[in-house]
């Protein structure tokens, strides 16, 4: 954004925990400008609500500080704060009617009569709710009270003005609409509106700057633009639209194969890099069979209104396509995808990576190394080559996704934990397991298990690599 | 196709039977010899001298005043032992909220009895501060009572309620003048209900901590024991018409409220 560019708010390492040891936010770190539009997008429990409460001081943060103008005020009651909140449920007052809720604020700041009518009216005016003042709260319906709700906030001029999942109450076309005028509003206000959703299209239609998060952590923060055409990871990429994902590798200078071929692509990375390449549905283009870089077989093809959600098997990878035509299943299809609609993620060589460390040999089984969740003995060579065995040597182990296995026997797998997350890539599904002692494994599998699904991983022993790190 | 069982007419049955014999037919007696002299002709004179003797006007004023002070005793230690049980965030929440309702599984008898036990520790004579026993004992039994609707209406108030006045702008008090305070009006309405009118006939309180004064309770006790059927039944007539009077008050606060909250439709 061009305009001012003065930070209005700044997030600085906010830390939350709650009940002592769950931490629902980590190292928090976000610039806010004035006048912005901004949303946090994520999964439920993914803490984006934590940080808006937090914002509206609600609750207090563990750690960090939150600075609003340069000042902190992260630890500021939420009556002294110059924001105003409208609340997932509304929360208007049962026992005052519309003029009285509207005017709550107004009220507390001791203004004179005429001044706070006249406020009020514009405020009702503003949300279209004008000559509503005399109604009680009981009589409207969800969207007349979510604009009370939106003019209780407003009437008080904050600088900030937070919305908590605002319009998740209401049904498709209201909320379309309340969409356009909070976009409406924020322009003609000039307020930085700072908007929780869990609602990809939400986010994308109506934000600025868009913040995604999963696990209290920041996956991205863009433009809808970046985040919707250059999503950082897998994560955001399989959580903003639709998107095929297809494990592949680069194989020369802007060349990346995947689904058996070799494709021109307009990403960069050295040949040989592991990648996973993200094509959305409505940049699948299908050919005839002939005229296709790729071929498939249509498994079905279900009407959506403007066009047709069309599932193609090619290989072992299915692939989804917006077309416009009807393909009728069992029909054979070449499949064209242009060089500028492929993204390509590198695949990241930070996940399943564990610390260890090493501890007595024990003559025909190696040496033992201790994990967090798990122990094993490993032939000294892995750690130490032809060197000496150091007792208390920390090492550093990790696996690719594709050697481990999911099982649902307990007993099976080394580690145990819950399935947290998965995204479909191309022919197998991608899970991240946690832990009890919130170690995540990462694991491609073909079969489809489910969220929170208590499975067991098995490491194969002889997959994992070994790198020394350190003695204690 | 009948559905087997009762239906809720039938269900309702018993209480009806219950309602007519011992509430509604002793309702009529009490009236009949209200308004009837011994020799059983109709007259009002039983009333007459009910208002005209000052032992009895009197005997009404004391119970009006014992019944207004335990309600308010009751009311200003119940209301903030239900909020913080409500709303306070702390372990062990519903233990707590045993140990104020606990009480009421014992006897009240016995737990008079114990309380008179520390007063007189505390004062050496109960007689020489019957009416600070009378109302201390009467708060100490109706507590309780007070509690339990407040906490009722505590527990449904939103949270986010307190959460959006804060976010406008308020401190603590105002939260609570403006918010908590209107919206827990039914819940002290009913308190008072169930704490007011018993403190005015519970004379047993008064005789066990030797308070000689009669409240309205020991005037209908004692002219029942003395087998004037005429003057109790005057007294619990007046006591019922109290009553009534103090429901359809309260009741209208109450129906003031919903009235305000249905609105104008349109």
């Amino acid at each position: 954004m061009e305009n001012s560019g003065v930070n209005l708010i700044q997030f600085e390492h906010i830390k939350k925990v709650f009940d002592g040891d769950t931490v629902v936010v980590e190292d928090f770190n976000l610039d806010v400008k004035k006048g912005e539009f901004v949303t946090f997008l994520g999964p439920s429990g993914c803490g984006k609500t934590t940080i808006l409460r937090m914002l509206g001081g609600f609750e207090i943060p563990t750690a960090g500080k939150i600075l609003l103008n340069g000042e902190d005020i992260s630890k500021l009651p939420p009556y002294e704060r110059p924001i105003n909140t409208v609340f997932q449920k509304y929360a208007l007052f049962p026992h005052l009617n519309v003029y009285d809720n509207v005017a709550f604020g107004l009220k507390l700041k001791k203004l004179d009569k005429k001044t706070m009518d006249e406020k009020v009216k514009r405020a009702l005016e503003m949300v279209d709710l004008e000559g509503f003042e005399k109604r009680s709260i009981q009589t409207l319906s969800g969207g007349q009270q979510q604009r009370i709700a939106i003019a209780r906030a407003i009437v008080n001029e904050p600088e900030v003005l937070l919305l908590d999942e605002p319009l998740s109450a209401l049904d498709y076309k209201m909320r379309k609409e309340m969409q356009l005028e909070l976009k409406n509003m924020h322009k003609k206000l000039g307020i930085t509106f700072i908007f929780v959703t869990h609602d990809q299209e939400e986010a994308l239609t109506m934000s600025d700057k868009i913040v995604v998060m999963a696990d209290g952590e920041i996956q991205q923060i863009g433009t809808p633009e970046e985040i919707y055409n250059e999503p950082k990871n897998l994560f955001v990429a399989d959580f903003i639209g639709e998107s095929n994902i297809f494990k592949g590798e680069m194989v020369g200078h802007r060349k990346a194969s995947f689904c058996g071929r070799t494709f021109d692509c307009v990403d960069d990375y050295e040949s040989g890099t592991v990648i996973d390449a993200v094509v959305r549905p409505e940049d699948v283009e299908l050919v005839s069979e002939e005229a296709g870089m790729i071929t498939g077989e249509i498994l079905s093809s279900d009407f959506k209104g403007t066009f047709y959600i069309v599932a193609v098997l090619s290989g072992r990878n299915e692939i989804e396509v917006h077309s416009l035509k009807y393909y009728e299943p069992g029909s054979r299809v070449g499949i064209n995808i242009a060089p500028d609609s492929i993204h390509i993620i590198p695949y990241d060589e930070s996940i399943n990576h564990y610390e260890g460390v090493v501890g007595e040999y024990v003559e025909g089984q190696g040496v033992k190394v201790v994990f967090a969740d798990f122990e094993w003995f490993v032939n000294p060579k892995e750690i130490f080559g032809d060197g000496e065995i150091i007792e208390g040597a920390k090492v550093e182990a990790s696996f690719k996704p594709d050697c481990a296995e999911i099982s649902d026997d307990a007993e099976a797998g080394v580690v145990t934990g819950n399935i947290i997350s998965f995204i479909y890539v191309g022919d197998h599904y991608r899970y991240t397991i946690r832990s009890k002692t919130e170690e995540d494994y990462i694991v491609d599998d073909e079969d489809l298990w489910n969220q929170d699904d208590y499975v067991s991983v098995n490491i194969p022993k002889d997959k994992m690599s070994y790198r020394l790190v350190g003695e204690q | 196709m009948r559905k087997p069982g009762f239906s809720r007419k039938q269900l309702a049955l018993p209480y009806a039977l219950f309602l007519l014999l011992f509430v509604i037919l002793p309702l009529f007696v009490v009236i009949r010899y209200a308004f009837t002299d011994t020799a059983g002709h109709i007259s009002f004179r039983n009333f007459i001298s009910f208002f005209q003797s000052s032992k009895t006007i009197g005997t009404l004023i004391y119970s009006l005043v014992v019944a207004v002070l335990t309600t308010v005793g009751c009311l200003l230690l119940a209301y903030p032992v239900a909020y913080i049980l409500a709303k306070g965030a702390y372990v062990g929440r519903h233990t707590f909220l045993m140990l104020f309702v606990l009480p009421m599984w014992i006897n009240f008898t016995l737990r008079i009895t114990a309380l008179k036990e520390i007063l007189t520790l505390l004062e050496g004579n109960l007689a020489l501060y019957p009416f600070l026993n009378t109302i201390l004992c009467m708060i100490y039994d109706f507590l309780p009572f007070m509690i339990l609707p407040l906490y009722n209406s505590l527990t449904k108030l939103d949270n986010s309620l307190l959460e959006a006045a804060a976010d406008l702008g308020a401190r603590r008090w105002q939260i609570f003048v403006r918010v908590v305070l209107p919206l827990s009006v039914p819940g002290i309405i009913s308190g008072i209900t169930m704490v007011f009118l018993p403190s005015m006939t519970n004379y047993v309180v008064l005789d066990m901590i030797y308070n000689s004064t009669y409240i309205v309770g020991s005037l209908i006790g004692s002219y029942f024991s003395s087998y004037d059927w005429h003057n109790g039944s005057v007294v619990s007539i007046i006591l019922l018409l109290i009553i009534c009077a103090i429901t359809w008050i309260s009741n209208r606060f109450a129906g003031g409220e919903q009235e305000r909250k249905a609105g104008v439709a349109l």
